[in-house]
């Protein structure tokens, strides 16, 4: 049985079935870290003192630097399938992968150092909540990097037998990607800067 | 959202406009913490710094400037409910139920 609308647009909504789908995701993905955010105003405004100066703000600079290098690469990965240029896509996407990786080196050296130093979670409510917002934020950088290996190995495929079908994937992980980015822009100034 | 080809090459630079932007907006954020503002006037000036690069990124990446509207309406409804979830915190500091008086 064929799954309708993967590539023709629905008349009612004007789009395919993916593109709806990712945005109502990503809208559930707001819900999630704006419950976490909402958390952490409580916490800030609830607490007597709040720390100041305990994230490496050098590491995080350099993290946002490559996510939103990342974000650029993605969107060129699509806009190389759209001008059919198969061969630009897989290095634009190779790369995204290979700075999505990056980031996430750098957030293990940052955790091992806080950690060495006994900074965890329960160290006091402010590793709590960096931990926890951060630690989440990965976890999406590691789904985002196992969705980009699948279309850089197996995935790739459909783009001899559906090449729009396959563009229209790449365009619901980069959706999914820039989501990702976004979500950084205000964990970099809220955890490290404020 | 651009499909056609010609108009995808287009849209490159404006990727690449906006790259440059969110790098010089990164700069300016972490230049903003090092003047060492009063607590009220930086958390304002990072969070607005910050919204301009986050409306930068869904508007131009996530082609948001020019989507259909079953994504706005659905997105409309998201940001209602993001609000009434941030401002949740203030109404349990205005809950003074079991508190002495």
């Amino acid at each position: 049985m064929n799954i309708p609308y993967t590539v023709e647009v629905r008349p009612d909504t004007g789009l395919h079935n993916g593109k709806l789908g990712i945005w109502l995701f990503l809208a559930s993905e707001v819900m999630l870290f704006g419950a976490l955010f909402s958390s952490y105003i409580l916490l800030r405004v609830g607490a007597p003192e709040w720390p100041h100066g305990e994230l490496s703000v050098k590491l995080g600079t350099i993290n946002t630097i490559i996510l939103i290098s990342s974000s650029v690469t993605m969107v060129m990965a699509w806009a190389s399938l759209k001008m059919n240029d198969f061969g630009k896509h897989r290095l634009y996407l190779l790369a995204t992968f290979l700075l999505s990786a990056v980031f996430l080196v750098n957030k293990y050296f940052e955790y091992s150092e806080h950690l060495s130093k006994g900074e965890g979670p329960w160290h006091s409510t402010f590793f709590a909540i960096y931990f926890t917002m951060t630690g989440l934020h990965g976890l999406h950088i590691l789904g985002g990097m196992i969705v980009m290996a699948y279309f850089l190995g197996p995935g790739a495929g459909m783009w001899k037998k559906n090449p729009e079908q396959f563009a229209n994937r790449i365009e619901a992980t980069g959706l999914y990607w820039h989501f990702v980015d976004l979500v950084w822009i205000f964990l970099f100034p809220v955890l490290y800067l404020l | 959202m651009h499909s056609d080809p010609a108009e995808v090459k287009k849209s490159v630079r404006s990727y690449m406009t906006v790259f440059g932007m969110l790098m010089v907006f990164t700069i300016l954020t972490v230049a903003a913490s090092k003047f060492h503002l009063a607590v009220p006037m930086a958390i304002t000036v990072a969070l607005v710094i910050a919204a301009m690069k986050g409306s930068m990124v869904a508007g131009v990446f996530m082609h948001l400037s020019h989507e259909k509207r079953a994504i706005y309406g659905a997105l409309l409804l998201t940001l209602v409910f993001f609000i009434v979830l941030l401002f949740i915190p203030v109404l349990s500091m205005m809950d003074h139920i079991g508190t002495p008086k």
